[in-house]
């Protein structure tokens, strides 16, 4: 196996305006694993997602993918070397069915070069293959679902679309921003298994999460972020043993109230 | 009488679902078929047959102006409702195409029919690398940018004095006959129309309808949205240009007034009477906004205060324009039944 890693992120900074939003964060993902981003609200997660996608442009700092410079290419062109991402607030294309939504990421140059899903969508139809892919993603084939209009989808199955137009692109790398949030316990208890086979099927995942439960059920490496700052880097055991971790999700007097009880 | 009124009701039946899908399943039945067929069968042999029903030369003219109308308004409804990009540059195409197809015409007496098409084409390259810079923009930028150009170029060709400045271009050739030039634009029209309505529902339309809906999934999806803007404002440009270099030939002249608003306006009032969003309403408004500024001619000065009335009473008791209700209605039955 190749010891490079997939994606190199080397001290990237974003301020917006006087907010430093990121200051000299730097990580690496490997080949096949599972990386867990988390943090409390504002700490910047949601920022990292932007900048290694391209939505928005680091102030100083780079980022490599397979080697090759990504820092400030736009959006498009790094989707099409198979990094892609899912939105915190789902982005479906509301008007349309749910199986079209997927008629467009399978019409990009990418789809068209990796040959779609499972070897069809070159010339053949994209709406079969979209609902290939949302039966895979846990949409059931032979129901009306994925025939509905998309506005009307409940949220569990918006953020199975979200991962569904990942998964068009034949992607090496998703980035899910939140895909467990606003879900209920019995929907994430179906998302899991399907985030596991995901990476059994050789995808790299990075996943932002509030849900740290289920994340630590999956992840293989947890990076901890506080206003900006990349706190801890290590397994979920030692992430969640640190104090600053605990110092900053409860704060600080908190902490040492519950150190003082016990 | 009270009693005998209460027990009745009406009662509205959607059509089989079948039907309404336009898919393979309709080609199962006859029934099903002349359904589907019947209102496009009206529409273009209704079109075809104009020419021959309406009285004189004048009211020829009038259709002719009414399809040129209309393929402005077709282009505005495909910008705005299927790729988000409200334009107000009817009369920038129409400029534009009647320029190029005059100055093809009168400098190098290239025949009508071809002089439109080399205008279609040339002029919607032109409208879009000028309006190449404001794509990355969403929002109003786009229709500001639009409404700015045709008042530009018009001051442009007046202030340098340059192809015919303020007199415009004269001697520009007419269609060989009128049958020609009727059936020329009527036909253009229909052929775009058709052309549109299948390209919408292509997988390249869904990419199109995709970018309005939500630009940023469709850069997450690994496409660049200004290659798809792009493509559709070279689609409506040219059926805009196609539009102007028709009317340079009807009129047998080209001046700074194929700049005027009224190119820009008028199409999109078409588009809120006859229906946005359904290619087929802002043909249907043309075809009775155009005739209907005509008929009223004879109320002279007044004839703003009418017209402004009738579309007046379009908009608030039809809001959802002609088609979009004809649509709903055609696919329900009405009845009255007793309880």
């Amino acid at each position: 196996m190749n010891s490079e890693p997939l994606l190199q992120v080397k001290e990237i900074t974003k301020t917006f305006g006087g907010i430093i939003a990121l200051s000299n964060v730097s990580f690496n993902v490997n080949q096949g694993e599972i990386l867990g981003i988390i943090g409390p609200n504002g700490s910047g997660k949601t920022t990292i997602v932007n900048c290694v996608t391209g939505f928005i442009k680091v102030s100083s700092g780079s980022i490599h993918f397979r080697g090759r410079e990504i820092t400030s290419k736009p959006p498009h062109k790094i989707a099409d070397m198979g990094v892609t991402r899912t939105f915190q607030i789902m982005r479906p294309y509301y008007s349309l069915p749910a199986y079209k939504n997927l008629v467009i990421p399978l019409f990009s140059p990418r789809a068209r070069r990796t040959g779609g899903w499972r070897g069809g969508g070159k010339l053949g139809d994209r709406n079969t293959v979209g609902i290939d892919i949302l039966e895979e993603i846990g949409f059931e084939r032979d129901s009306y679902v994925p025939y509905k209009t998309t506005s009307s989808l409940p949220t569990g199955y918006l953020k199975r679309l979200e991962l569904a137009r990942c998964l068009a692109l034949k992607p090496e790398l998703i980035i899910c921003d939140e895909v467990f949030s606003g879900l209920s316990m019995s929907e994430i208890a179906s998302m899991v298994p399907l985030i596991e086979r995901l990476q059994m099927d050789g995808i790299t995942l990075i996943m932002i999460e509030h849900r740290l439960r289920e994340l630590f059920q999956v992840a293989n490496r947890i990076i901890v972020l506080n206003f900006g700052e990349k706190l801890i880097e290590g397994s979920a055991e030692t992430v969640m043993a640190d104090p600053r971790v605990r110092e900053a999700y409860f704060g600080s007097q908190e902490v040492e109230e519950v150190m003082g009880h016990a | 009488m009270n009693t005998q009124n209460r027990k009745r009701r009406k009662e509205r039946i959607d059509r089989g679902i079948k039907v309404r899908t336009d898919s393979l399943y309709a080609l199962m039945s006859w029934r099903e078929i002349t359904y589907l067929i019947t209102p496009r069968f009206i529409l273009i042999v209704g079109m075809l047959l104009l020419p021959f029903i309406v009285p004189g030369m004048y009211w020829q003219r009038v259709i002719s102006i009414v399809c040129i109308y209309a393929l402005l308004a077709m282009s505005f409804d495909f910008l705005a409702h299927y790729v988000g990009l409200v334009s107000l540059g009817g009369a920038f195409f129409v400029g534009t195409g009647g320029y190029i197809s005059a100055l093809l015409n009168t400098s190098l007496g290239m025949n009508p029919l071809v002089t439109i098409i080399c205008a279609t084409l040339l002029g919607g390259m032109f409208c879009t690398l000028l309006l190449l810079p404001c794509l990355p923009l969403r929002g109003v930028y786009f229709a500001i940018v639009t409404l700015m150009y045709p008042l530009l170029l018009a001051r442009v060709i007046e202030a340098l004095d340059i192809i015919g400045g303020t007199d415009g271009i004269i001697g520009i050739d007419s269609f060989p006959n009128t049958w020609v030039e009727q059936y020329w634009v009527i036909g253009v029209m229909l052929l775009f129309l058709f052309a549109l309505r299948r390209l919408v529902n292509t997988d390249l339309g869904l990419v199109l309808r995709a970018v309005k809906d939500n630009d940023q999934a469709v850069r997450a999806s690994g496409m660049n949205i200004i290659h798809y803007k792009a493509l559709a404002v070279l689609i409506a440009a040219s059926i805009g240009c196609m539009a102007g270099a028709c009317l340079v030939h009807i009129y047998m002249w080209a001046g700074i007034s194929t700049f005027a608003l009224d190119f820009s306006v008028l199409p999109i009032a078409a588009t809120v009477i006859g229906g946005s969003g359904t290619l087929v309403g802002p043909v249907i408004g043309c075809l009775i906004l155009v005739p209907v500024s005509e008929l009223l001619r004879d109320f002279g000065t007044l004839r703003i205060v009418f017209y402004s009335l009738i579309l007046l009473g379009f908009i608030v008791f039809r809001s959802e324009g002609l088609m979009l209700y004809g649509q709903r209605k055609y696919a329900q039955f009405e009845r009255w039944t007793t309880i």
